[in-house]
This record gives C-alpha cells, structure tokens and sequence, in this order.
C-alpha cells in the first residue's frame, strides 16, 4: 500500500513494536454449540499467542475447531454457538468482557483485528457496490469524508492489483470474478492498517495460480501495514512456506505447537505424523504408498476424557485408553509442545 | 502393496498394447444465447483443439485452473456431451456420433466418479440401490441371489461393511459416499473410469484413503484405465502414468510425471509448479516462485495465436498469431509452445 498522497500519513498508524512483542494471547478458550442433539465442544479450551508481525498457521481439518475459534475471537459466533470461557487478551483488554455488538468490540473489529474469509461471494454484500463496502469501514474507523475515503479505497484497489480501479468501485461483487473478489477482500482487509489480519482458508476456493498471486500479495499487503497474520488453512504447503509458527488442532484442542521447522521436521504428536504422511507431494519420488489416517474425526458431542484421536492413532497404548488426555508437554526445548504421552517421553528420553 | 510402480506400470501397460482411448482435435463449443428467440450470439470455446491417446491400463491426469475444459473432456468422453467436431475413439470405434441405441452396450464400458460426494448420490436410494443400480440396467445379474451377492462384493472392494447396504446417503461420511460412488462406478466392470476431481472435497487424512483405493483398484483389475481429471497437481502426479496440463480447452503439454517436474518445458506448467506448495519448509524456501500476471482470460474471447500469450512471461510477436500445435521433444514429452525449437 502506497502513502504517497500527503493526505495518507494523516491516518497511517505509526508502528514502533519490536517483533516479539505479543500481541494477542488468548487462554482456555471454550466455544460450544448448543443444539438438540446435545453440546457440541467445538473449541474445547485453547490458548494461544500472536506476536506483533509474526505469521502463524493454524491447521487442522473440517470440523477441528480451527475457524471457530477465530470467530469466537472477534466474537462472531452466532447462535446456537456461545463462548462459553477462556480470556482473549489484545492491546491490555479481554476482548470477550466487551459485548458483541457494543462499541468497543466494533471498534476492534475491521480497524484492529480484520478478518478474510474463504468465501469472497458470501461474505460481500452482494447488493451493495464495493466502494460502498470498502468506504464503510475508512469513514466508520478512520472518520474520513465521502470524497476522501473514495480516493482511498481507489487507491487501496489499485494496491491489490485490480485494473481502474477508481471506475470499478462502483461495480457490485457479482462483477468481479472469484479472483478478484478475494482482492477486494484483501483490501477491505488491510484498509485500516490492523495489527492483526486473521486470514480464514483464503484461498482454498481459488486455483493454484491464483492461490500463488493472493498468497503474495496478501502477505505483502499485511507487511506494508506491519500487522500480524494467522493463517488458517487445512493446506500443510502454505504453511510450510509462509508461517512462522505453528498450531496444529484436533477436535477442539491443540495439539502440537512449535516453529515451523519444528513442525514439518519432528512432530512429536502422531495426528501430525498422520497429516504429513497422508498428502501427496509434488517433490517426492513416484510410487509411495500414502499412509491415510484410518478413520474419520470424532463426534464433538461425546468427548471422552481420554485422547480424541485415541482411536485413530497409529502409536496408541493402553495408558492412552485409560490415562486422560494430557496437557501439552514441552519437548526438544523452545516453544515445542505435544499433547501425547508417547511421543513426549519418547522425545524427551 | 509393496511392488515396485515402475514394473507395476509396464506389467499393467503391456498386457495390450492396443489404445484404449484415441481422441483427435476434440472441440466442445457451448452456444451462449440471448433474448426470446434464443438467438446465438456467441460461443464457449470449453475445448478447442484436444489430441491425445491412452495405452489400456494407463493412468492419464489432467490438470489444469478451472475453465481450463478438462472437465468438458471427460464429459465429452461418457457422451454427457455432443462434441462439436474432432472424433473420439473407445477401443477403435468412434463414439461421438454414435447413436444411443448403439452406444448403450458401450455406456458400461465407461464409468465416472464425480467430485461432490454429496450431489452425485439420489438422497432417496439406499447405498445398496445405488450400487446394484446399474447391474440391472445393463442387465448383468441373473438372480436376485446373485444380484445381492454381487453388490456385497462391490461394497467389499471398496471398503464398506455389508451391513451399511440398507443406509442412506445422508447417513455417510464424505469419503464413505466417495467410496459408495467407486463402487456404483466398479458395477458395471469398466475398462476406463473417469475420476471428475474426486477427492477435491474431501479432508486430507480421507483423500488419501480414496487414493490409495483408486490405485488398489487399478493394481487388482488389469487394464483398466482412469482418466483422473484434478486442479491438485500433488494428487495427479501421484497417481498418473501421464500428464495433460490444459490451459483455455488445449493441451499445453503432457508427458510423465517425472519428467514434468524434473523438465517442464512450458511456461505455463512452469508457474504451475511453481505455485504448489510442498509441505517442506526447507524446499520451500529454496523453490522458485513464478507468479503469473493477470487472471484466465475468457473462453469466450480467448486471445488469439497461442491462448497463454497474454500471461507469458516469453511471448513474443509470434505468439499472438501462430496456434502452437503439440510437438515432441523426446522422452515421452510433447509440448505446444512456438518458443520450443
């Protein structure tokens, strides 16, 4: 994003924060959904924490948890779904003592803490243009005029790589292909130079070039502005070229958190033994027999207290079968937990 | 299974030689029409121009963004389409303008699995139904005794309890209905399956379950073929014996799945690769990145000459005016690209 208008450096937020400053940390966050059949624990008390400007993966599959939490975060869960505990600590504030709609939280929400969905059809308003949708956010957060928010979002536009761009913004969602609306969603993202952007399967609905463009382009857009960026993504590649850390969840929790490297080079939990032996890869030699999980996800409903992938589980023991299901362990030093028995022992031994 | 895939291959490969599919300048225009009268005012060029054959028992993946026709190909194959022109030969007959009376005894011979595990299946027919289906339009069982029997053992091959026979498919996960659409697939014992992304939907620790089935199933019944149609260039070079990487309705280039990473030659296939990322952080950082300018343009005004020119990174002058055709450069490689001498 360029400040080359004069009238820019009025609004751009000065940033002078270290890199390892923390940002966001968030701790025993619950998020359940109440339904007929019975409780559903889609977020079963995770912490985790954000560092200014540092990318973080958040992987897991369907129904892990993964985007719950981040809507649980920016307090967007709906109905039937309730946060139900847990704390989520930004910029000195528990962010889940304000209310949904009040004030403050919507003064976080797009100005502070933005969020990009997978969806770029969905999540546009379909009958309002994207200049409309774009302006709201400058004149709401950054209190600028009509005219002035217009030459913004132009310009904002143009930074993500959409062609004239100042005539475009009166055009609705539904003229703009998958590709471009994901951009359009990038610059809503970025518009008022958050500290953090949550990046929620961003690309998954777009082809491989186009997921290459966005990837880019979002990662330089976030950095221009020196926001943080959690990437949430089913996809073991994006992270492996992009994040810094990583989480990787099951059924609600988290289970192994480290560094990238650490991650992809000793996974000390076997769920992501299982994911990393489960995809194919462009780089590998023809013929390799690939190791699927056997199974499928448990249902959130009636967690036992035991170890959800207890029956999934390559490595399992009898103490799993009896044992609750462990906290995360710190292995091999720095920042690397697993919530396995085995493996920590194994690793720690 | 533990045998080697190089012998594998050629074991599957030679056991005929004979094509089991030959397509020639295969092209699917779609009329896009406006106003009361329905008058033509355009044409979707989905496929312009598709050459290619495939040996009995070969694997051929065909990658490629979306619009790219690759999907239209196969439909054209299981004759959902009527092709506009080009010709399509199912083990030495032509099938495109066969007539459906003719065509039915055929229509066994070529299954599909399709991407969405949740539209494909009729909600109201049991899993069993759905699987016996087609054993009784083509009139393949004689008994019910022995229509049961071999339902059971379709639903074993794919990994499914008997005992689900009775379900719905609401009643499935995901990968269960991808396995219920195999063996819906398997029933009418086919020589060429047509895999329409079929594991695109599914999470990764199931995707590779429905892999490793699809290529169990081909190791199991000698000579079939699987056409394995996929954006996810991982996924098709895993499983293909060759590649066809199509770009706005033709091939740019195919050849194997070694040599295409060890030598893609196309610009295009190039940033391809280059945009998939692999689940090595190390690699990841040593890897180059192409990124391409621009979006896919319109099938319904593609540029002229060669349809990639506007994106290229080496077109030149030439480019905009000559249609490349599919050359060889050895090694089992064709490209269509004016830059290959």
């Amino acid at each position: 994003m360029s400040a080359a208008t004069p009238a820019a450096s009025a609004w751009e937020i000065t940033c002078d924060a270290g890199p390892a400053t923390e940002l966001l940390r968030v701790t025993d966050l619950e998020t359940q959904f109440f339904i007929e059949e019975g409780v559903v624990r889609a977020v079963n008390g995770i912490s985790y924490t954000i560092n200014e400007q540092e990318i973080v993966g958040i992987v897991g599959e369907s129904g892990c948890g993964k985007s719950v939490s981040q809507l649980s975060v920016m307090q967007l869960i709906r109905k039937p779904g309730r946060v139900v505990g847990g704390e989520v600590w930004f910029q000195g504030s528990n962010l889940l003592k304000y209310r949904a709609n009040g004030s403050e939280m919507r003064s976080i929400r797009g100005a502070k803490i933005s969020m990009i969905f997978q969806e770029p059809m969905t999540s546009l308003n379909p009958v309002l243009t994207i200049g409309h949708q774009l302006t709201e956010t400058l004149k709401l957060h950054l209190g600028m005029n009509h005219k002035e928010s217009r030459s913004r979002a132009a310009e904002l536009l143009e930074s993500v790589g959409i062609p004239s761009a100042a005539t475009r913004l009166d055009d609705y969602p539904h003229q703009f292909s998958g590709g471009m609306r994901q951009r359009v969603m990038i610059a809503m993202g970025v518009s008022c130079q958050p500290r953090m952007v949550i990046a929620d399967e961003p690309t998954t609905a777009l082809d491989c070039t186009t997921q290459a463009q966005l990837l880019e382009l979002m990662l330089s857009s976030i950095d221009s502005c020196k926001g943080a960026l959690v990437l949430v993504t089913h996809n073991l590649g994006v992270v492996a070229r992009y994040a810094q850390r990583i989480y990787i969840m099951y059924a609600g929790k988290i289970v192994e958190q480290g560094t990238c490297r650490d991650i992809f080079y000793r996974p000390r939990h076997p769920y992501t033994v299982g994911l990393l032996k489960s995809v194919p890869r462009l780089d590998e030699e023809r013929g390799r027999r690939l190791v699927p999980i056997p199974g499928t996800p448990p249902n959130l409903i009636d967690l036992a207290d035991r170890c959800a992938f207890f029956p999934r589980c390559a490595e399992r023991t009898e103490r799993c079968r009896v044992q609750a299901w462990p906290e995360l362990i710190p292995v091999d030093g720095d920042g690397h937990l697993t919530r396995c028995y085995m493996r920590a022992e194994g690793a720690n031994s | 299974m533990t045998t080697d895939p190089e012998t594998t291959q050629a074991a599957r490969t030679a056991t005929t030689n004979a094509h089991v599919l030959e397509i020639d300048s295969l092209k699917m225009y779609f009329p896009i029409t406006r106003g009361l009268l329905r008058r033509k005012v355009g044409e979707i060029k989905a496929v312009d121009g598709v050459t290619f054959s495939m040996r009995r028992g070969e694997t051929l993946g065909l990658v490629g963004e979306s619009g790219c026709g690759k999907t239209t190909v196969g439909r054209c194959i299981c004759r959902l389409y009527k092709p506009t022109a080009g010709t399509i030969r199912f083990k030495g007959t032509d099938i495109s303008t066969m007539q459906e009376k003719e065509f039915r005894p055929l229509r066994r011979e070529i299954a599909v699995i399709f991407q969405d595990p949740y539209g494909s299946l009729d909600p109201r027919q049991t899993a069993g139904s759905i699987v016996g289906e087609p054993l009784k339009v083509h009139r393949l069982v004689q008994s019910r005794d022995n229509y049961n029997e071999r339902v059971k053992g379709l639903f074993a091959k794919v990994g499914l309890d008997a005992s689900l026979l009775g379900r719905f498919p609401h009643e499935f996960s995901g990968g269960q209905r991808q396995r219920i659409g195999i063996a819906r697939a398997l029933a009418g014992d086919p020589s060429l399956i047509i895999c329409d992304e079929p594991v695109s939907a599914l999470d990764v620790s199931i995707q590779a379950q429905i892999i490793n089935l699809l290529v169990d199933l081909r190791e199991g019944l000698s000579g079939l073929s699987y056409i394995f149609i996929a954006h996810d260039l991982s996924v098709v070079k895993h499983i293909s014996d060759r590649i066809a990487v199509m770009y706005l309705g033709r091939i740019l280039e195919i050849t194997t799945p070694v040599e295409l990473y060890a030598n893609p030659i196309h610009p295009y296939t190039r940033a391809l690769l280059s945009a998939v990322c692999v689940p090595d952080p190390d690699i990841e950082e040593g890897r180059e990145r192409i990124v391409l300018e621009g979006e896919v343009p319109s099938p319904v005004n593609p540029p002229s000459g060669c349809t990639f020119h506007p994106r290229c990174p080496e077109a030149t002058e030439a480019c905009r005016t000559a249609i490349p055709s599919l050359k060889s450069v050895g090694n089992d490689h064709e490209v269509a690209c004016l830059g290959v001498k």
